[in-house]
């Protein structure tokens, strides 16, 4: 059997045995779904507890009664599922806390990994996702890891049960015919709208604040300046970190293939295509062209990286063979570029047609009107009218170019060269990142954390180009309407 | 003017002329693509196989016909040396080393078929076995030299023959090609994403709603859609970098499994729900909104049970087209894990997993040729199931999106 | 159709027969009318009645709409517009057209005047291309108060200076007609009021059909008018005659205010 490539070992992540000799953890999947089930209790009573009200004081209810019903499973869901949430969160860490308090902890050695290594063992026997310890220094700690987890399970078993049932009574007592269940839930139901939306900026927030704390333990160990303006790009090698981690190869492996040769390809191709689509096909023509760059954008990138390696890269040292060019190699700059090209020729046209789309119908009359041919009015006329829209599309563009990974990964290469010919092997930012974190190295090793300066980088930069590219198109689109 | 209008015209004519070359260019290389893939990977769907005789009468398999039916049967059946008899078998068929010329996991295919049928035990049957890889490459390619003389001579004995290859639709991954096969890969990606859609779209729909029907305009909101139209252009590797450092390294949740694809895919793709299910819900009238308030409906009536209904197919238009982006992606879930080999089906949203896309990254990178046709056929299969899930997203367009 | 017989000696436009289809809706039927030189001949009638469509199929805008179809004959200095051997392009130069709404091109002042001598090839030096530019913009009214920023962006007039910026490129190209849709509908009084008068001391040198919302402005302007009515040519005649003493009951009911 081939050993795993993944980066840490998942040996730990084996089939839970459920049923078999499982001590008592707090699975969270089955309190949700116990939760869940009160609730639905909850709704039945509130329904029906609604409905009698209102046929013993004989009139009308402010809310119909499943609004009621709402109400109460809300308040019996609500409080319970977020102290599920946050205790499933915080209960770790007091486990560990209960058990390093206890005589058998006092042998573990005082920070690092090891010391980590050991603690995981013993806590995933107890918690029966191991059926032994693997290391020996884990078995005395086993014991008091399923003591504290059950003694925690039962805690927090208990209280979620008691917000649940208070909330669920507070509810239920509230339900009268007058009481304005409807609003109220209403109000939660908005609530929950904006806690959604918020997910986004949560998520923004995740990405930089991650980033940026991997990064500045990076930048910790080897200089800002190093990583940006460094030439040699080595971390594999023994060498001090000094001199191991400069980017530039990569930036400029980034710019050759992204910026340079794949919009070699896909802005003229994109454009032209985009002019003739709107100004010169026939609707049958249009009718059936669409489709097809739609599929185009569709082909997933992994597919476009092998097609690359498969055919092109060989095809292309052949070519380069045949012209003499020294050191071309089979993952070449100019295979990666010019698949990722074709890969963002239906980006460019979607958004050269929707700029030159948008460039009003008088222009162009006014200048056929004129005597104009319909192609010295696109390039005189309604290209440079369209071109704001243009330009932010192809920025937005570069922006996915220099993002993409699978290509690079596939068809590029890894060999960090800092050189003009596009034959030649080079790497790029996306599959460095990839590189560093493939193999088994521990989390806080340099290699891994340069992983994630490399990828704030990327992140900024690309950030940089969207929000230009959107305020160009935001403010073009303004002038035409 | 004269003679400038012939010029012009001339301009014009080679202008159109690159207009048209540049639209048949794409379309060329997108019919490039898919024939060189097809070409490649139809072959994969076949297999050759060789016919060889086992007598179990001769070499009978030790086994209690009573228990195969056991859950641990596979077990007792290799444990009683299924595999030795089978290569004795090849050997006495087809000569010397004929054991090497059929898949070193043909007795599995033996096992199944035992399995469904204990009376095989009784006597003599001739099996389908698969060949091993390099039989079925020298098969398909007509190879010469050694390789080329032995499946010459199982073609004169009639024991070649070319079927459906099942197990690559029916198998986990594998080290031989002979034997492996997408369902692990198709399963994971099965799990992955619906894990994606749950979380992704009643936050994507929800959000949508929100920014647009009652958000006010204020500084936060201005954020949150400048974070969302941000989110949706960031490159997906940053994503993979996000899962590693807050799901796997700060919550612990199991590595490589379908939970964490799905949270990193479901983060990727709920900005893309939440354009679509925007421009969706602009394209409902406002007069409708009116109508409804005017009955006497509150606001959050009005949303749901009228804005809503009316922008669903919009809204499922986009998250299918989102869906099928986050099927196609394999750069985040590189980081995560899944750049593994997994041998196994995956058995629950906590198991180590992976999906197709990745499964294609990891055959390409295979010595073994065998693996080649492989890739370029899981490849055929993913672009199947991508373009259906496109065409579906386009019939929903077409069949239920209102015009107003 | 009825024509004045006293109108044109020499008409620089020939209409005979004409009928103009949008896919299978007849927008125009059997239009037959001469177009003077040194004449401002006016179209008036109530929307929709066709004679923007007509305007347009004098120049041959109607091909860029597709689905469009003209029948019958029109005819420029004896030539048939629509034959094949008929090169639209050079026809657009010598027929020009101002547009409802001002569309000035995204260019400088001077570039949107510049840009249909530059196409046409009608400078050979940069000074022919200024003073063409000059003499455009002086023709048109609007050189003095252009003439120290012909840098800036022809968007960033008001919209009657937009207007006299268009009436100078369709000038600048030298053409011997200029038709005019609706020029002042998007205008002020007084934009309007300056562009009538351009449009007076423009009469000498060219042939202006003029389509107008306003009968009172074809009252002032113009010399022929017509009378268009659901896609047919009601009445043709003297400026005078058709607003004092129509000969057909429909310009009378139009032109008293029975209908809009």
């Amino acid at each position: 059997m081939r050993k795993a490539e993944g980066h840490l070992d998942f040996a730990r992540c084996e089939r839970n045995k459920i049923g078999r000799n499982t001590p008592v953890t707090f699975n969270a999947a089955a309190l949700l779904l116990l939760i869940l089930g009160l609730a639905l209790i909850g709704w039945l009573a509130g329904r029906a507890r609604s409905a009698m009200l209102a046929a013993r004081a004989g009139g009308k209810l402010h809310s119909r009664p499943q609004y009621h019903g709402w109400y109460v499973a809300l308040w019996l869901f609500a409080p319970a599922a977020i102290f599920l949430a946050v205790w499933t969160s915080v209960s770790p860490a007091l486990i560990t806390n209960q058990v390093l308090t206890t005589s058998a902890a006092e042998s573990l050695p005082a920070f690092g990994f090891e010391r980590g290594a050991i603690l995981s063992d013993a806590r995933s026997v107890a918690q029966g996702q191991q059926a032994a310890v693997r290391l020996p220094a884990a078995a005395p700690l086993v014991k008091p890891y399923a003591q504290a987890t059950a003694h925690y399970a039962w805690i927090g078993i208990a209280a979620m049960l008691a917000l649940a049932l208070a909330g669920g009574a507070y509810a239920f007592t509230r339900i009268r015919p007058d009481f304005r269940a409807r609003t109220r839930v209403e109000r939660i139901v908005m609530l929950l709208l904006l806690l959604a939306s918020l997910v986004a900026i949560l998520t923004t927030f995740g990405i930089v604040l991650s980033l940026l704390f991997e990064s500045l333990r990076f930048f910790s160990l080897v200089p800002v300046s190093e990583l940006l303006f460094g030439t040699t790009w080595n971390p594999q090698s023994g060498a001090p970190v000094a001199d191991t981690f400069g980017g530039i190869p990569l930036f400029w492996g980034t710019v050759l293939i992204g910026a340079i040769i794949a919009m070699l390809v896909a802005i003229p191709i994109g454009m032209m295509s985009a002019v003739y689509l709107t100004q010169y096909a026939a609707p049958a023509l249009r009718r059936w062209v669409k489709p097809c760059l739609e599929i185009l954008a569709g082909v997933p990138t992994v597919v476009y990286g092998y097609f690359a390696a498969l055919t092109v890269a060989p095809a292309l040292r052949n070519v380069a063979a045949m012209l003499g060019v020294p050191n071309a190699s089979t993952e070449s700059a100019l295979a990666a570029g010019i698949v990722m090209g074709v890969m963002i020729i239906p980006f460019v046209s979607s958004m050269a047609d929707d700029s030159i789309n948008a460039v009003p119908q008088a222009m162009r009359d006014g200048s056929l009107a004129l005597g104009a041919t319909p192609n010295e009015t696109i390039r005189q006329v309604l290209i440079p009218a369209a071109l704001p829209g243009v330009m932010g599309g192809i920025l937005l563009a570069v922006s996915r170019a220099i993002g993409e990974t699978m290509i690079v990964v596939m068809a590029a290469g890894l060999s960090a060269n800092l050189t003009a010919n596009p034959f030649a092997s080079v790497t790029t930012v996306t599959a460095q990142i990839v590189k560093l974190l493939t193999g088994d190295q521990e989390f806080d090793s340099a290699k891994t954390l340069a992983a994630f300066a490399l990828g704030l980088v990327l992140f900024l930069v690309t950030l940089l180009l969207n929000i230009v590219a959107l305020r160009i198109v935001k403010k073009y689109r303004e002038a035409y309407e | 003017m004269q003679s400038r209008i012939a010029r012009r015209y001339a301009a014009e004519r080679r202008f159109k002329a690159l207009g048209l070359g540049a639209v048949l260019l794409s379309g060329l290389f997108l019919a490039f693509l898919l024939f060189v893939m097809v070409g490649n990977g139809a072959r994969g769907f076949t297999y050759t196989h060789v016919a060889v005789p086992i007598d179990f009468e001769a070499t009978p398999l030790t086994i209690d016909a009573s228990r195969l039916d056991d859950p641990d049967a596979d077990q007792l059946i290799a444990n009683a040396g299924l595999s030795d008899i089978v290569a004795f078998a090849a050997d006495e068929a087809l000569g010397d080393g004929g054991s090497a010329l059929i898949s070193e996991n043909a007795w599995k295919e033996v096992r199944s078929a035992i399995k469904a049928d204990p009376n095989l035990l009784i006597g003599k049957s001739t099996f389908e076995l698969p060949a091993s890889s390099a039989i079925d490459i020298a098969a398909k390619e007509g190879a010469k030299g050694e390789l080329g003389a032995r499946v010459a001579a199982l073609k004169a004995n009639g024991r070649l023959s070319t079927g459906i290859h099942w197990p690559f639709f029916r198998n986990a991954d594998a080290t031989d090609p002979a034997v492996a096969g997408i369902w692990g890969a198709l399963k994971g990606s099965v799990l992955t994403i619906v894990i994606a859609f749950l979380i992704a779209f009643p936050t994507g729909v929800l959000a949508a709603l929100y920014l647009e029907e009652y958000a006010p305009r204020n500084r936060w909101t201005d954020l949150i859609e400048v974070s969302i139209n941000n989110l949706a252009a960031v490159p997906s590797i940053i994503f993979g970098l996000l899962a590693l450092a807050v799901f796997i390294n700060w919550f612990g949740l199991c590595q490589a499994s379908a939970l964490v694809g799905g949270l990193t895919l479901a983060l990727m793709t709920m900005p893309v729900i939440v354009i679509a299910a925007r421009n969706a819900i602009k394209a409902v009238p406002p007069s409708i909104r009116d109508a409804a308030l005017g009955v006497g409906a509150s606001p959050v009536q009005v949303v749901f049970h009228h804005v809503l209904p009316l922008a669903l197919p919009g809204i499922l238009t986009g998250t299918i087209i989102g869906m099928a982006r986050a099927l196609g992606e394999t750069a985040p879930l590189l980081l995560i894990g899944m750049r593994a080999f997994i041998g196994d089906v995956p058995n629950g949203i906590c198991a180590p997993s992976t999906v197709l896309p990745m499964q294609i990254f990891l055959w390409s990178d295979e010595v073994d040729r065998g693996f080649v046709e492989k890739t370029s056929a899981a490849i055929i299969v993913l672009l199947i199931v991508l373009l259906s899930m496109n065409a579906l997203a386009i019939y929903l367009r077409n069949r239920f999106e209102k015009r107003w | 159709m009825i024509q004045d017989e006293l109108s044109i000696p020499d008409p620089k436009m020939k209409a005979k027969g004409v009928s103009v289809f949008y896919g299978e809706k007849q927008a125009l039927s059997d239009v037959s009318i001469d177009v003077g030189t040194d004449l401002v001949t006016a179209f008036i009638g109530p929307s929709g009645c066709g004679k923007s469509t007509f305007l347009r199929s004098l120049n041959r805008m109607n091909d860029t709409i597709a689905g469009a179809r003209v029948t019958g004959a029109i005819e420029l200095d004896g030539e048939d517009i629509y034959a094949p051997s008929m090169d639209v392009v050079q026809l657009r130069a010598r027929v020009g057209m101002v547009f409802q709404k001002p569309n000035p091109f995204p260019k400088s002042i001077y570039d949107n005047v510049a840009y249909g001598p530059r196409i046409h090839g009608l400078a050979a030096a940069k000074a022919d291309l200024d003073s063409i530019v000059e003499r455009a913009l002086v023709r048109a009214g609007l050189w003095d108060e252009v003439k120290d920023r012909l840098g800036e962006s022809g968007t960033a007039l008001s919209g009657g200076q937009q207007q006299r910026l268009c009436i100078a490129r369709a000038i600048a190209v030298d053409p011997e007609v200029i038709l005019m849709d609706e020029p002042c509908s998007a205008l002020d009084p007084i934009a309007t009021a300056k562009i009538e008068e351009l449009i007076h001391e423009l009469r000498g040198k060219y042939a202006i059909v003029i389509v107008t919302h306003n009968m009172q402005q074809a009252a002032r302007v113009s010399q022929r008018t017509a009378f268009f009515h659901l896609g047919t040519l009601v009445e043709y005649g003297r400026t005078t005659d058709i607003f004092t003493n129509p000969k057909q009951d429909r310009t009378k009911d139009y032109i008293t205010g029975r209908y809009g």
